[in-house]
Formats: C-alpha cells, sequence, structure tokens
C-alpha cells in the first residue's frame, strides 16, 4: 500500500516539476553550449577532447596513485574480507618498513632501511659519475665540434640505445662476468690471477647504471650548453682564465637547467630502476625497488608493496623539489 | 709539444675512451653471439656458429613474448595517439593561467618511476574489479589490458609532446576558412586538420610502439602470469645466459639499423622533392602573373 | 542569390577596449561595399562580426533580414577570403575550390563539374589538379576567390585580398574583381586600407576611424564632399587650415587661419565663433596671377618643389604652420617661381570646405 501511495506521489511530483525541468535542462543546455569552449570546437568533438583527457588524467594518473595511496593505509585483506569489517584504516605499513615486524629482536628495520638508504645514496653516486661522464663529451659536442661531425656523435651516441636495456644491463653481465673479458683482459696482463667478482663488488651494477641513462644526461646538458655564445668562452679565455675556471664559472652557471634536468632524470631513474639490479646486482645489493618488486611477487602483500612505492616517490619529489631550489629552476624548465 | 695540443690529445683520447665505453660492451655481445661456446664470452674463441640463432628462433617463451609485446605495442599505440591529440589540441585552448598546472599534471607520468606507473594501475584496476564483483578472467585483471593501460599513462605523454610541436605550426585561418565554407567542427577536423597532422601521427604512432616494445619497469607489475619480449628476457638472463641471447640483441640492432636507414632514405627523398616543387612554383611565379598582366592589357 | 547586410547599433568590446562605436548602417543587395580606415579602425573586427567569428557586445547584425545572433559562420550564408587567403595546401586547386561542395555532401560528379565552371570564369581552365604550391600569387588570389564563389554566398566578404601583391598586379585585380562581382551580382563587403582600390571599385564607401563610421557614400562624394577632418585629411591630399569660424551663412563660411581670412563651403552649418579647420586640395590651388575675382588668396612662400610626372608639387610654409602642397600640370613650361621666393596662392571657394575641429588622419 505504501509502496503504491509512494509512486504515486513520486509521479505526481515529477509531472508538477516537468516543465520547470525542461525550462531548466534547455538552460543547461544553452549554458554549456554557450561555454566559448563548445561553440569553438562543435559538441561532438568537445566530447571527445574532454573525454579522452579526462579518462587520462583522471582514470590513469590521478586516480590510480590514489588508490595506491589508499591502500598503503590498509590490511593486507583477502578478497572476502575486502569491503568487511576489518578493512580499516592503518599505518602498519610504513610502521613495518621503520620498525620491522613486531616479533623481532632489533630496534628497527634495519634491513629494509639500509637497503633504502643504499638505493639513494647509490642513485645520487651514480647521478654524479653520469654528470662527470657526459659533461666533457657534451660540451665537446655543443661548443667544439663542427656540424658534421656533432651530427654524427649525435647518431653514435644514440646507436647503443636502440638496444633494449636488458640486453644492456646483459652485455655488462657478460662483460664482468668471472669469465668475461674484462677479467680475462686482467689475467691476460697479469695484474691478477683469480677472476675478480666484480658482480659481488657492485662495480658491474653501477657501472651498468651509469651506463644506462647516458642519453638523459647527455642531451638536456647539450641542449643547454649549445645555446651558449661561444664567444663568452673565448673572453674568458682572452681574459686569462684557466680551462677549468671556465667551466666552473662560465658554462656550468649558464646551463644550469640542463643539468638541473638532466641529474633529475637520471637519480629518478637510477633509484627507481629494476632490470639492471635484477640483472647486475650481487647477492649482497638489493635495490629498493626489488623489494618493492617481492611484496607484489612472491610476498603476496600488495599494501606493504603500496607503502614501500609511495615511500620511493617522495624520496624521488623530494629530490626534485631539492634540486629546483638548489639550481634555482622551475619544473617546466626540467621536463625537457 | 704545446699545451694546446696536448689538451686536444686528452680530449681526443678522452672521447675515444667513452665511446670505448658506450659501444665496447655490445659489440662484446654481439660477437659472442657467433661464438660457438656454451657461455657467452668473446674469449676463448671457440669457432663461428649461426647456431644460437637457430636456438633464438625455436624459444617457445621468447616467442610468445614477442607476440604479446606486438599486441601490446599496437594496443597502446591506439590509445596513447588519440590520447596526446586530444591532450595536445586542448593544451592550446586552455586559459594562459592554467597552462602550467595543465602541463605538470600531464607530464607528471613522465618523471615517476614506471614500477610506480606499474604497480598503481595494477592497484586500481584490481580494487575496481572487486568492486564491480568481476569474474577473475575479466578484463579487470588481464594482464595485456593492463600493460596497455599501464604503458599509455606515460607514453600519452610523449605524443601529447610530439602533436604540440607540430600544433603549434598549423595556420588557424586554414580552420576558420573550412567552417565559413560551411564545414561542421567535425570536418574541420578530420578534413584540414588531421591531414595537416598526418607526420606527427605517423611519428607519435612510431615513438609509442618503440616505447612500449621495449618498456620494462610498468610492464613487469601489470603484466603478471603472461609476458612481453623484455620480461622474458629478463627471466631467462637472471635463470640463466646463453648465448641465445646474444643472438637476440643482433637481431635486434639489425632489424633496428635497417629501418633507420629506411626511414632516413625516405625522408631525404621527401625533402628533395618539396625542394624541387617549390623551385619551379618560384620560377613560374613571376612569369606567369606577367604573362596575364600583360595578356590583358592589350 | 544575394542579400542585403544591416548592422544596428552595434558595438563591440574587447575587454575595456571599444573596437566598434555604434555602427549603423545598410548594405544593400548586389552592392560593392567597402570600408576604408587605417589599421586598427575596426573594420576587420566589424567584418569578422558579419560572418560570424565574433558576435557584437550589443546590437545586430542583420542578413536578408534574418538576425544572425547566435548563428555560427558555419551557418551563414556568407563566405569569407582571408588576407592570407587560407588556401589548404595538403589539397588540390579543384578540391580546394569543391571544398565547400564537399562539405555539404554534393556528389563528386557534381563537384568537379562546378569546379570546372569556376576554373573558367577564373580563367584557370585545366589547372584543377594542380597543387596551390605551384601556383603564382595572382593566380592563388583567384582560386580563393572561386573556391568561395562555389559556395554561392549572398554575401562574399574580401579582407584586404589585394595587399600581398605588387602594384602593377593589384591594379589588375581591381578590374577583375570588380567585373567577377558584376558578372556574379552578389553583395561584395570589402575591406581595405588603401584609398585607390575603395574608391574605383566600390558603390559606397564606409571610411572608419577608431571605431566610428565617419562617412558613408559614394567614392565620388567622399572626394568632394567629406563630412569630417578625418574623412577629409584621409582620402587623397589635403590641406588643413585651422581657425575659428568669423563668418558664416548657410553657404560658405570665413575662417580666420594663420594665412589670413580664408573662404569655405559651410556644408556641416557652422556658426560664428566654432572651431574649424578649411580644407582645399592641392590641386585646386594656383598661382594668384591672373586668377579671377571671387577667389580667395593668401600668401606663403615656396620651400621647394617635387617633380611627379604628369605634375609637380609644390610644397611652401605657411606662417608657423605645416607644409602646404600644391599641384600643378606639367604642361612643359619652365617653372614660374622657385624656392625661397614668396607668392601669393588662390582658390575657389567652392572648391574648399570647412569642416568641424576633429581628429584627422595620421600622416
Amino acid at each position: 500500500m505504501s509502496d503504491f501511495l509512494t509512486t504515486f506521489l513520486a509521479l505526481l511530483l515529477a509531472l508538477l516539476l516537468a516543465p520547470y525541468l525542461q525550462a531548466r535542462t534547455d538552460s543547461v543546455a544553452k549554458f554549456i553550449g554557450g561555454f566559448k569552449f563548445v561553440q569553438h570546437n562543435g559538441i561532438i568533438l568537445s566530447l571527445y577532447l574532454v573525454g579522452a583527457v579526462g579518462i587520462w588524467m583522471i582514470g590513469m594518473i590521478i586516480l590510480p596513485q590514489l588508490y595506491m595511496l589508499d591502500f598503503s593505509f590498509r590490511f593486507n585483506l583477502p578478497p572476502m574480507e575486502i569491503g568487511g569489517p576489518d578493512d580499516v584504516y592503518t599505518l602498519k605499513n610504513y610502521e613495518y618498513l621503520i620498525f620491522g615486524s613486531p616479533g623481532s629482536p632489533d630496534a628497527f628495520n634495519f634491513l629494509h632501511l639500509t637497503i633504502f638508504g643504499k638505493t639513494i645514496l647509490a642513485a645520487i653516486f651514480v647521478t654524479l659519475i653520469n654528470f662527470a661522464i657526459c659533461y666533457p663529451i657534451a660540451y665537446y659536442m655543443a661548443q667544439v665540434a663542427k656540424g658534421g661531425s656533432a651530427r654524427l656523435l649525435v647518431l653514435c651516441l644514440i646507436l647503443p640505445f636502440w638496444v633494449n636495456e636488458i640486453l644492456r644491463a646483459f652485455a655488462f653481465r657478460i662483460l664482468f662476468g668471472s669469465g668475461g673479458v674484462i677479467n680475462e683482459l686482467l689475467i691476460g696482463a697479469g695484474i691478477i690471477d683469480q677472476p675478480y667478482d666484480f658482480i659481488r663488488a657492485d662495480i658491474a651494477l653501477y657501472s651498468g647504471l651509469s651506463y644506462a641513462y647516458i642519453l638523459l644526461m647527455i642531451f638536456p646538458l647539450y641542449n643547454a650548453i649549445e645555446s651558449l655564445d661561444h664567444n663568452q668562452v673565448e673572453a674568458a679565455r682572452d681574459l686569462g682564465s684557466p680551462w677549468w675556471r671556465i667551466h666552473f664559472r662560465v658554462v656550468m652557471p649558464y646551463a644550469k637547467p640542463g643539468i638541473a634536468s638532466g641529474c633529475t632524470m637520471v637519480f629518478m631513474l637510477t633509484a627507481g630502476a629494476l632490470a639492471a639490479p635484477q640483472i647486475l646486482g650481487g647477492p649482497s645489493s638489493l635495490w629498493f625497488t626489488q623489494i618493492i618488486y617481492q611484496w607484489f611477487n612472491t610476498g603476496g602483500n600488495w599494501p606493504q608493496g603500496s607503502a614501500y612505492a609511495f615511500v620511493l616517490l617522495l624520496a624521488c619529489l623530494v629530490f626534485v623539489l631539492a634540486v629546483m631550489r638548489i639550481f634555482k629552476v622551475s619544473l617546466g624548465e626540467i621536463a625537457k | 709539444m704545446t699545451s694546446e695540443s696536448v689538451m686536444r690529445l686528452m680530449v681526443r683520447f678522452y672521447i675515444f675512451l667513452f665511446f670505448l665505453y658506450l659501444f665496447g660492451p655490445l659489440l662484446m655481445m654481439g660477437a659472442s653471439a657467433f661464438n660457438d661456446a656454451g657461455y657467452p664470452q668473446v674469449v676463448p674463441w671457440q669457432g663461428f656458429t649461426w647456431k644460437w640463432f637457430g636456438e633464438l628462433a625455436q624459444d617457445q617463451k621468447l616467442v610468445d613474448g614477442v607476440v604479446n609485446s606486438l599486441w601490446i605495442g599496437l594496443g597502446v599505440v591506439c590509445v596513447s595517439v588519440p590520447i596526446g591529440l586530444a591532450a595536445a589540441t586542448l593544451m592550446m585552448q586552455v586559459h594562459q593561467r592554467f597552462r602550467t598546472a595543465y602541463y605538470t599534471i600531464v607530464v607528471s607520468p613522465v618523471l615517476v618511476p614506471g614500477v610506480i606507473l606499474g604497480l598503481s594501475t595494477l592497484i586500481f584496476w584490481d580494487r575496481l574489479g572487486t568492486r564491480m564483483d568481476a569474474d577473475y578472467e575479466s578484463f579487470y585483471y588481464n594482464g595485456i589490458f593492463l600493460t596497455v593501460i599501464g604503458q599509455s599513462t606515460f607514453i600519452s605523454a610523449y605524443t601529447m609532446l610530439v602533436f604540440i610541436a607540430r600544433i603549434q605550426r598549423f595556420d588557424r585561418t586554414q580552420e576558420e576558412a573550412a567552417l565559413d565554407l560551411g564545414a561542421t567542427h567535425v570536418q574541420v577536423f578530420w578534413k584540414v586538420l588531421i591531414p595537416f597532422l598526418r607526420p606527427a601521427i605517423f611519428s607519435a604512432a612510431v615513438l609509442a610502439f618503440l616505447t612500449s616494445f621495449e618498456n620494462y619497469n610498468t610492464t613487469v607489475f601489470t603484466i603478471q602470469s603472461e609476458s612481453t619480449l623484455t620480461t622474458a628476457l629478463a627471466s631467462k638472463v637472471r635463470l640463466g645466459t646463453t648465448p641465445a641471447l646474444s643472438a637476440l640483441a643482433v637481431v635486434i640492432v639489425c632489424v633496428t639499423v635497417v629501418g633507420a636507414v629506411v626511414h632516413e632514405i625516405l625522408r631525404r627523398r621527401e625533402a628533395a622533392k618539396e625542394a624541387a616543387a617549390q623551385e619551379a612554383a618560384k620560377r613560374a611565379d613571376n612569369a606567369k602573373d606577367m604573362a596575364m598582366v600583360a595578356q590583358t592589357a592589350t | 542569390m544575394s542579400a542585403d547586410v544591416q548592422l544596428d547599433h552595434v558595438y563591440i568590446r574587447f575587454g575595456d577596449f571599444l573596437a566598434v562605436d555604434d555602427a549603423n548602417l545598410q548594405i544593400n543587395e548586389g552592392e560593392f561595399f567597402s570600408f576604408l580606415g587605417p589599421s586598427g579602425c575596426g573594420k576587420t573586427t566589424i567584418l569578422r562580426a558579419v560572418s560570424g567569428f565574433l558576435e557584437p557586445t550589443q546590437g545586430e547584425v542583420r542578413i536578408g533580414g534574418q538576425n544572425m545572433r547566435g548563428i555560427g559562420p558555419n551557418k551563414r550564408p556568407t563566405a569569407l577570403i582571408f588576407q592570407n587567403l587560407a588556401l589548404f595546401p595538403l589539397m588540390s586547386v579543384a578540391d580546394n575550390i569543391a571544398f565547400g561542395l564537399e562539405v555539404r555532401g554534393i556528389s563528386k560528379f557534381e563537384r568537379r563539374k562546378r569546379a570546372d565552371e569556376l576554373l573558367e570564369l577564373i580563367a584557370l581552365q585545366g589547372q584543377g589538379d594542380k597543387m596551390v604550391s605551384e601556383l603564382s600569387g595572382g593566380q592563388r588570389q583567384r582560386v580563393a576567390i572561386a573556391r568561395a564563389l562555389a559556395v554561392e554566398p549572398d554575401v562574399l566578404l574580401l579582407d584586404e585580398p589585394l595587399s600581398a601583391l605588387d602594384l602593377k598586379l593589384r591594379q589588375h585585380m581591381r578590374t577583375e574583381l570588380r567585373s567577377i562581382q558584376q558578372r556574379v551580382g552578389i553583395t561584395f563587403i570589402y575591406i581595405t586600407h588603401d584609398q585607390g582600390e575603395a574608391l574605383t571599385m566600390s558603390d559606397r564607401v564606409a571610411v572608419m576611424s577608431a571605431g566610428i563610421i565617419q562617412q558613408i557614400a559614394p567614392g565620388e562624394t567622399i572626394y568632394d564632399e567629406p563630412e569630417t577632418a578625418f574623412v577629409a585629411s584621409f582620402v587623397g591630399e589635403n590641406n588643413p587650415f585651422f581657425g575659428k569660424v568669423t563668418q558664416a551663412d548657410s553657404d560658405f563660411a570665413v575662417i580666420n587661419s594663420d594665412v589670413g581670412p580664408l573662404r569655405g563651403r559651410n556644408t556641416k552649418g557652422l556658426e560664428v565663433g566654432d572651431n574649424a579647420i578649411l580644407f582645399v586640395r592641392p590641386q585646386a590651388l594656383s598661382f594668384a596671377e591672373g586668377a579671377p575675382d571671387n577667389t580667395t588668396s593668401f600668401e606663403a612662400a615656396i620651400k621647394a618643389t617635387e617633380f611627379e610626372g604628369h605634375f609637380q608639387t609644390v610644397f611652401l610654409h605657411g606662417s608657423g604652420h605645416k607644409d602646404i602642397a600644391m599641384s600643378i600640370t606639367n604642361d612643359g613650361t619652365p617653372a614660374a617661381h622657385g624656392p625661397g621666393s614668396t607668392v601669393r596662392l588662390a582658390y575657389s571657394p567652392d572648391k574648399a570646405v570647412v569642416l568641424p575641429q576633429g581628429a584627422m588622419a595620421d600622416e
């Protein structure tokens, strides 16, 4: 009985409101249509533009990150219990990173914390090495080489990077392996008589990582240095400045945005690298990303992995902001 | 020996070392593909052989991986090119004030570590699937689908950049002319804008495909139980190394080099054609105009 | 088919800037109507408002009696020829011309036929398959016109179409455009900053300055009977003399300029005490010797003479005044007076006009 009454009243209400709603929708349509944007693009195109970008921004960029963040604050529940009474927020995952499991004798989760610290420090280290290696080449290409040979150099640089990063890491594994060329050379030259375990010593890993992102350091540097008016260098030299001072006082300050861009990219890619550590890392080295991978893979604890991932993201963010502050550049200049 | 020439010598030496560092490992890996030894190595050389290439072709896991990589690449092109185009077009129309914020959000996936993109995509769709009470076999959990989505998240930013560069050179009055002649907005888009963007669409598609094909960090999370070429390769490398993998590297390099050479030849031919046409037009210009004026003046 | 165009109290504002200030006019069916004025005067804005690319802030634009508010450029019965032509570089000439038909869904066969007809009209028969980049400037101009005519608009709008062409070609195209318009019979609205074009081609001209329409009249009237100081100074060469009105009646007025009292026609009904400018054209001035009695005369010193072909321009000082220019036909007799000499000049008062003080055209 009450159902019937409710339905009847609802229908009556709808009928009474109909003309008012009709007028409203007309004006809403006019309002949307009046938007300069829709006028400029037509309705179909507007839907496409807003739809495509909306799906991308919201569905692929923003929401997944938010979900990951949200997930990192939850318990690792089997599918049945999700949405149930046990599905509440918790700091447990983050606590685990710092303090370790409740049953362990240590006060802090030294293992994971040191790995995190090592990863970040190693990434900074690799970034610096990378910069040191690439700067001379970038400078040479930008200021010294003539047109034709500069293009040739560019081509030569790009060539190795057509090979997949996995295979590149693989090449380094062959190179540094106990039967690899370097060991053979060293033994042949009599410097050592037993093959040296480069892999265990992390040398293979760091070389491989420095190698991997050379392109991403060279090109921002090259672009930045290229626009420097060579006359400034000439002038400095003319005034009697030694070459190292020319670089530190004239070229590098000018190329700051390029340096910032290159260092940021290399740091983030190194800290977030997965293939190289997996292939070139010895048993004692573990990269933070590898731990994350384990949580998702064999460890079966996605929330835990999310928490760790978020910490990594924060570290990258802090780095970018620090670089922006130290070098006094804006985000637009960094993003290529 | 002046300090100048010593300096120059050192610079040359440095460049030599640098490129040795760059090419050395790869050359050796390439050489090891032909070495008849059980382990990829160059010394000791145990005889030239093609057998590793044969073994490569028979490796089922790698072949499956390649097939998946191709499908995923195709999927990524179909998703990221339209999105990149929309994002570029929209960017041109966004109010000045919002442009930096827009750009920051849109470029952020490029800066975020790939692993995070991969796992956040995984988590998002997994939870969405649970909420929808979806079947285990459905697309919410499908490795191929998730990989396409995960990769497109950052590849769309790349395609967008390609389109922005091209769109900036577009003459807006052509759009207005087309509208003025009676075209609807959709017609203007298809008949005027897209033909102009064709080279950019092609570049973007190629860029998207190649970037997708060689991606590892994001893929390794989203692909789950399936594999792409890169993930299959990585697991093989970790488990045990054979020269068959070196052979694969050689194949990939050859394909890329051939592709690049073909591309360069085509590009040069196009440029030459265009230059010739413009020359002809310029020469004809004055002559025709003067002829016409003279003709009607008589 | 053709239509008339009406602007009814049209104001167009961009933020604080008033680009068009109360435009009111009626352009008749089949008329060749020009808007003439310096850059920034608002003529392009009006054109865009008529073609539909912007809406007036206030007022109505009516084509064929129908209010065009809210109707986009693709739905209006107008076609616009852009200053840069905006031909589609990736399409052939024939495809460019037939574009308007293509988007209306007309069949390929029909389109080809129509394109061929138009190619004949613009004297480019058989060139339909060429690409736009292979054509000369003059040819491209004509393709743009053909493309616009293909959609059979009621009104054809032309935005300074000849400004990119060189002199001889421009003159040739002027006659071409006029003859095309007369053949096809549609309303042409033409905007330009070149007076020669506007005056020779149009049925009527609207002179604009700073968003305000100064005068609308056929070319001859604009030249002989300017209504404002701007029109008088912008169209053709004219000598301004500033002063206050000392005498005035319904036909003539006298002002006290710095070369003495000067007399001219009082077309705007000025009264004694009004600030005014008297304008007399260089060709109306002559040396006072042998001039009839009812002329007005004044003294001035010759600065320089310039030879211009079939006439000479003599530049003179008025006292504390900018150059006066006088034009004498070069009939072969040697110059009667040289630089430095003071002469007496004369003109007939009905060749001069006294107008209210107002902004003049910049040099």
